[in-house]
């Protein structure tokens, strides 16, 4: 029981400084200690890319900006497009600068959509950006992406 | 065949763009072996295609990032009166299907 | 490494809670389900039920009720018919004391003595998405109303083993329930809220477990994370402690299948 013996202000610093400080201050505009995106990430980004611009428009990727537990958080994606048989988006891509496979996964629509609109629910192995690439009918590329801190639990109980 | 759960409208107008989402039971086990665990090898379901009086309106490939008992929803132009089918395949080829009917009066 | 970060952040709250003596014999102004703790964004996945994972599950329940069953044939549904109308506000009375055994039963024991006894079928296990299920299903049909079980008469030593179990001492940290759940409840521990021990969502979707489970498993977690001895699943201790869960949460909505953490 030493844990519950150490001076009472030490713990409360510790507290206040280790397990407070993430909640609040990661929440702020930028985050100095994100890690920088894995190879794996970029090594996907790039296969998808094949030699073509992606470009920041166009795309909403809705993430919560905190996530109460990584197993499952809930994004929506929506896409300018008019969604017509000459124009329209043909795949929505989710790719994580962090987990352990970059690709979340792959969602191919048709004009019959009449909305570029995706939801669904992913994994976050842990603090991360994640990206939302549509490609176009037309071969195209835009993208949008979104940070989501992944919160740590009260008790890890392994229960 | 899994318990699976698809939500559309009853009933929609011609051209009315409508909103479908379903979930299906399926652990999504990533196969990834964590330092010194045994781990399960993988199991997804891998895809997922839906179609909308016989033609195909939309399909999705699942990594092991997507959470277990998979949620996703999409948008469909209401055509004719006509079941929506989903078809999801794991990778010990299970197959589970689940439709409903979107009238359009 | 788990086992010592549990420890930590535990210790760690011990040590926060030791530094304010007497806030534990305080008397809790008021409990608040665990919903209220959630993001909006959990908070609407809980209430659309196009979305609510637990549905699955309630679904699956739904699917056994209208199934024959063991030796006698039976289904649920040939002798209390449809749930929506026979089950409604169970629930909510349950754990009750069982008037032929005079035992302490909560939803699952009752929907396995109905299995042995009536349909002459094998008992569900517990935490398999069948019993998951039909309990979940059974729930479902009172969601909305008020917890209300029977605390008096044959209930009331249930009532008195759970709240002593609630307020007793245990594990390797040396805590009970109601140091963190009633005299910390609502406070921030890293980056979650501690409850207020309310269970009236259960069975839950739970994100930690990408999967249903119920009160008991939860009170197993919770064993766990103060290093004490666990109860099996379905054993008396849980069962009074979930009477004495349910009957301080009287009055507040039954929420299955809640969506928690």
């Amino acid at each position: 029981m030493t844990l519950v013996r150490v001076d009472r202000r030490q713990a409360l610093a510790t507290l206040a400084a280790s397990l407070l400080a993430p909640v609040t201050v990661r929440a702020a505009e930028s985050d100095p200690s994100m890690k920088p995106p894995s190879a794996l990430y970029l090594q996907a980004r790039t296969v998808l890319a094949n030699g073509r611009e992606i470009r920041t428009a166009r795309v909403t990727l809705d993430l919560p900006r905190l996530a109460e537990n990584g197993n499952s958080v809930t994004l929506k994606i929506d896409v300018a497009s008019p969604m017509t048989a000459a124009d329209h988006v043909r795949t929505i891509h989710i790719l994580s600068e962090q987990n352990p496979i970059a690709t979340i996964g792959r969602f191919h629509l048709t004009p019959r959509a009449g909305r570029a609109f995706v939801s669904t629910s992913v994994r976050l192995a842990t603090t991360q950006n994640v990206h939302a690439i549509a490609e176009m009918s037309d071969g195209s590329l835009w993208e949008a992406q979104a940070e989501s801190v992944v919160l740590i639990a009260a008790c890890i109980d392994g229960g | 065949m899994r318990p699976a759960r698809i939500v559309v409208p009853e009933t929609a107008k011609v051209g009315e763009i409508v909103e479908i989402k379903a979930l299906i039971q399926h652990p999504m086990v990533t196969g990834h072996t964590a330092a010194g665990a045994n781990t399960e090898p993988r199991d997804i379901i891998h895809t997922l295609t839906v179609t909308y009086d016989g033609a195909e309106i939309f399909r999705a490939d699942f990594m092991p990032g997507i959470a277990a008992n998979p949620y996703v929803a999409f948008t469909t132009v209401a055509t004719v009166t006509g079941d929506i089918v989903f078809t999801w395949t794991d990778d010990k080829s299970e197959v589970t299907t689940a439709a409903r009917t979107l009238r359009v009066p | 490494m788990k086992g010592w970060r549990t420890g930590l952040a535990i210790g760690l709250a011990l040590a926060v809670w030791r530094s304010s003596p007497g806030l534990a014999e305080e008397a809790s102004p008021s409990l608040h389900p665990a919903t209220e703790y959630l993001s909006t964004g959990m908070k609407a996945e809980q209430a659309d039920l196009a979305r609510n994972r637990g549905m699955l599950w309630v679904d699956q329940g739904a699917a056994l009720w209208r199934q024959a069953q063991g030796v006698a044939g039976k289904a649920c549904a040939d002798c209390h018919g449809e749930a929506e109308a026979s089950m409604r506000g169970v629930a909510a009375r349950y754990p009750a004391v069982d008037a032929t055994s005079n035992r302490l039963l909560n939803l699952e024991g009752r929907i396995n003595q109905c299995r042995t006894t009536r349909q002459q079928a094998q008992a569900l296990a517990y935490e398999s998405n069948e019993l998951l299920g039909l309990t979940a299903f059974i729930a479902y049909q009172s969601r909305g109303l008020p917890v209300n079980v029977a605390t008096g008469g044959p209930a009331q030593p249930y009532v008195e083993a759970g709240r002593k179990l609630w307020n007793e001492r245990q594990g390797q940290l040396n805590l009970a329930c109601a140091q963190c759940h009633e005299a910390k409840a609502g406070h921030k521990l890293r980056g979650d809220t501690i409850s207020s021990g309310v269970g009236t969502g259960y069975p839950v979707y739970r994100l930690e477990w990408q999967g249903m489970g119920s009160l008991h498993r939860r009170l197993r977690a919770c064993q766990l994370g103060v290093r004490a001895i666990q109860f099996d699943q379905g054993a008396p201790e849980y069962l009074a402690l979930e009477l004495y869960l349910a009957s301080r949460a009287a009055g507040l909505p039954i929420e299955t299948p809640a969506l928690r953490r």
